[in-house]
């Protein structure tokens, strides 16, 4: 597979999961020709041919051939455009660390938090509570580093988009709050440093369409 | 210096057999260490796996990685010089990467529905189960591993969770066969390996461990 092929992204203007994929091509510098995929109401022949399996998206097309899932798809973009900007440590120890540290987001914080911001009134405290107990362990974590990956961005802050900067807009949307300076500080600093980040900044979809679509979408489920 | 390798594992998990057939393949000598995950975690355990307690934990050189999908690759990279796992090429390397994650959402929590249900949720997940098998025959076609000629990544992501094939068949009250005989000649291919034959338990062994769960649970 050829560098100089033609990159497509089928992706949704408002999903984390899409965006960093978006965000690593930015960060380096890989053109590409963007899809809006109308995931929801009506799925594109290009969507269903591409990714048969999950029939969702971020989905990249690299000359004729696809990448579903959006971490895998920033391991091949890592693998195939081998120039500056490392997104993975060389070390296969910190490999596994990255890696590890990507998955749990993906496993457990993104769900628990999801889960406390829009889950029913009666649950509320206690997945309040268990999300809190995933962010101490990314608190920690990330501890006196920059980003998670260093002094650069990395794989887990890219994993970690959703907490950068869509956590914010959700916790505005659903009146819950769960991520603050006070408990959060090191989290709270890296959001900062995270989305002030230009190539990153280009990626973000748009803060009031963002809230207006959570709290149409999810606010009319939610008991209060 | 020699590499100190444990494995801290769970004998009926069939995440821990990726990891033991993963060190097989290359060859590394490691230390087994059983735990008794329902009842006396070791402190070990609880130290080098804080935030899940689960098995498998891989410990190299007194430095822990979890996940099995992740250990697989480490012991990939680390272990470089012999028996190749994940495949060079990055499309294929992410095809393979797919593919783990697709096994990794699906069979096991389908397959524990097949002794753990009952009545129309049963139903249910045999048709799904049947499914997911049907998916992953189709994209291994007629290769003889589902990386092509050779043994590799999702070959031991899988193969584990055959072992517990008789399990869920005798308990579902279902035959894999009849619509997955490929993906069971692979299975059985797969057996013929060293590496699989030492990391795989016996069938007869899993329907006693399902047994006792089921007991366990009142199910």
């Amino acid at each position: 597979m050829n560098q100089e092929e033609q990159v497509k992204l089928l992706g949704l203007w408002g999903s984390p999961f899409s965006k960093r994929v978006e965000m690593v091509l930015k960060l380096k510098g890989i053109p590409y020709e963007y899809i809006e995929e109308d995931v929801y109401g009506n799925k594109s022949p290009m969507l269903l041919k591409y990714n048969p399996i999950h029939k969702k998206v971020p989905v990249l097309i690299h000359g004729d051939r696809s990448i579903a899932e959006s971490l895998v798809i920033v391991e091949y973009i890592e693998d195939t455009w081998k120039t500056s900007e490392p997104i993975l440590p060389q070390d296969p120890y910190e490999r596994a660390m990255a890696r590890f540290w990507a998955k749990y987001v993906d496993d457990k914080v993104i769900l628990a938090l999801w889960k406390a911001c829009w889950g029913p009134e009666t649950e509320r405290e206690k997945m309040v509570d268990e999300a809190s107990e995933d962010l101490q362990c990314l608190e920690k974590e990330l501890g006196d580093k920059q980003f998670f990956g260093g002094e650069t961005i990395g794989f887990v802050d890219i994993a970690a988009d959703f907490i950068g900067y869509w956590l914010g807009l959700v916790q505005e949307a659903s009146g819950v709050t769960i991520m603050t300076a006070e408990k959060f500080p090191k989290l709270q600093r890296w959001s900062e440093d995270f989305v002030a980040n230009s190539f990153i900044k280009e990626a973000l979809p748009p803060k009031q369409k963002l809230v207006a679509l959570f709290k149409t979408k999810f606010g009319s489920a939610k008991s209060k | 210096m020699e590499d100190e390798v444990i494995l801290l594992n769970f004998w009926p998990s069939m995440f821990g057999m990726r990891t033991m057939i993963a060190l097989e393949e290359k060859g590394v000598k490691y230390e087994y260490r059983e735990e008794d995950v329902a009842n006396n975690k070791s402190p070990l355990l609880l130290e080098m796996n804080p935030i899940y307690k689960k098995i498998p934990v891989l410990i190299h050189n007194g430095k822990p990685v979890c996940e099995s999908i992740i250990q697989v690759q480490y012991i990939d990279e680390v272990w470089s010089n012999k028996n190749q796992l994940l495949p060079s090429d990055p499309y294929q390397r992410a095809q393979a990467l797919f593919w783990a994650d697709f096994i990794e959402k699906k069979v096991f929590v389908c397959g524990r529905k097949t002794w753990a249900t009952k009545g129309e949720e049963l139903e249910e997940a045999k048709k799904d189960f049947i499914e997911i098998l049907k998916t992953l025959q189709s994209e291994l076609g007629d290769k003889p591993y589902f990386g092509g000629d050779q043994f590799g990544f999702v070959d031991i992501v899988l193969i584990g969770f055959y072992s517990w094939f008789p399990a869920y068949q005798k308990f579902g009250n279902f035959s894999i066969e009849p619509e997955c005989s490929k993906l069971m000649v692979w299975g059985k291919r797969c057996m013929e390996r060293e590496s699989v034959a030492k990391s795989l338990p016996e069938s007869e062994k899993v329907i006693g461990y399902v047994l006792r769960l089921k007991k366990l649970y009142g199910i």
